[in-house]
C-alpha cells in the first residue's frame, strides 16, 4: 500500500519539518493574495446593505472568524483522535499548535459581532444561543491552552487535552444549529442552508473569497505552529539530555576527588 | 467612509488585523527562537540520537 506507507513517512517529524518549510513560503504568499483580493471586494465591489448600509462589511471578517472558530476546534478533535487511537506524537503536535489559533478567530469572532451587534441591535452582548454557545467555545480553547500548560509531561498532556476536546465537540453542533432550535436575536444560517444560500451574490463573492483567505491562512498558521512546537520539543529533550550529561559528569568529578 | 458607524467598521478591522499580525509575529519570533536555541545546543554538542546516526553515516 504505497499510499498509505507514504502517509506514515509525511507523519515522521523530520520528514514533516522538511515539507513546511517548502510549503510555508507558498501558503503566506497564498494567503497573502487572497486576503488582498478579498479585502479589496469586500470594500470596493461589494455594495452597502440596503438596511444595515456600510456595517454590512463587517460581516466579511465575522462570518470566516466564526467558520475559523468552528474549523480549528473540528481540526483539533480529529487530532485528539489521533493522540488516543494511534498515540501519534504528530497528532499531539496538531492538537496544541491549532488551539491558540482557533482561540484567536473565536475572539475575533466574538468582539466583531459585538461591534456589529451594537449599532444594528443596539446592545454589545445578548445571552442568547448563538452567542452564549460561541464563548463557550472561546472558554474551552482557554481552558485547553491552561491544560497544555499545566502537564509538564507533553504525552501526558496530549491525553488528557483530547479528552476535554473530545467532550467539548458537543459544543459544535449546538453552535452550528442554535438559530434553527432556539430563538435568537442572531439571525440564521445565510450560506450554508440546505435551500441555498440567501446573501446576493454581490455579497456573496465577497464572503466566500474572505472565507477562502482566512482558511488557507489559518492552515499556514497552524503548519508554522506544528513546526515550532516540533521544534520546542527538542530542544526540550537536548536540554534534558544535558542536564543529565552534566549530572553524570559531576558525580563522576565527585567519586574522583574521594 | 461618511457612514454614522464608521468607527464600529473601523475597529472591527483593527482589531482583526492586530490579532492576526499578532499570530503571525509570534511564530515568526519563536521559530527563531527555538532555531537560534537548537543551534546554540547541538554547538555545546548535544545531538539527538538520530542526528548522530545520521552524521555517522
Amino acid at each position: 500500500m504505497p499510499r498509505l506507507s507514504s502517509l506514515w513517512n509525511l507523519a515522521n517529524p523530520t520528514r514533516f519539518l522538511g515539507l513546511a518549510d517548502r510549503l510555508l513560503p507558498w501558503l503566506a504568499a497564498l494567503a497573502a493574495a487572497l486576503l488582498a483580493v478579498g479585502l479589496y471586494l469586500s470594500f470596493f465591489v461589494a455594495p452597502p446593505d440596503y438596511q444595515q448600509g456600510e456595517t454590512v462589511r463587517i460581516m466579511f471578517i465575522h462570518v470566516p472568524a466564526a467558520w475559523l472558530g468552528l474549523f480549528m476546534y473540528v481540526m483539533m478533535s480529529a487530532s485528539a483522535l489521533g493522540t488516543l487511537v494511534w498515540r501519534h506524537p504528530l497528532a499531539d503536535v496538531a492538537q496544541k499548535a491549532a488551539a491558540p489559533i482557533g482561540a484567536a478567530f473565536t475572539f475575533v469572532c466574538l468582539v466583531t459581532g459585538s461591534l456589529w451587534g451594537k449599532p444594528m441591535w443596539g446592545t454589545w452582548w445578548v445571552w442568547d444561543a448563538r452567542l452564549t454557545s460561541v464563548l463557550v467555545l472561546f472558554l474551552m480553547y482557554l481552558g485547553i491552552m491552561a491544560l497544555w500548560r499545566a502537564v509538564d509531561d507533553p504525552g501526558r498532556a496530549a491525553r488528557a487535552v483530547a479528552v476535554l476536546t473530545l467532550v467539548g465537540v458537543v459544543n459544535i453542533p449546538i453552535i452550528k444549529f442554535s438559530v434553527d432550535w432556539w430563538s435568537t436575536l442572531h439571525q440564521p444560517a445565510a450560506v450554508f442552508r440546505i435551500d441555498g444560500p440567501t446573501i446576493h451574490p454581490s455579497m456573496l463573492w465577497p464572503l466566500l473569497v474572505m472565507a477562502l483567505a482566512f482558511t488557507v491562512l489559518a492552515v499556514a498558521l497552524h503548519v508554522a505552529g506544528m513546526r515550532n512546537e516540533i521544534l520546542r520539543r527538542r530542544v526540550r529533550s537536548l536540554w534534558l539530555m544535558e542536564a543529565e550529561r552534566l549530572d553524570a559528569g559531576a558525580e563522576t568529578a565527585a567519586g574522583a576527588a574521594r | 467612509m461618511s457612514d454614522p458607524h464608521a468607527g464600529f467598521i473601523i475597529a472591527s478591522y483593527a482589531l482583526t488585523g492586530l490579532v492576526v499580525g499578532g499570530l503571525v509575529l509570534r511564530a515568526v519570533v519563536e521559530h527563531r527562537a527555538l532555531r537560534r536555541a537548537l543551534e546554540q545546543l547541538e554547538a555545546r554538542g548535544v545531538r539527538r540520537r538520530s542526528a548522530r546516526q545520521e552524521t555517522a553515516r
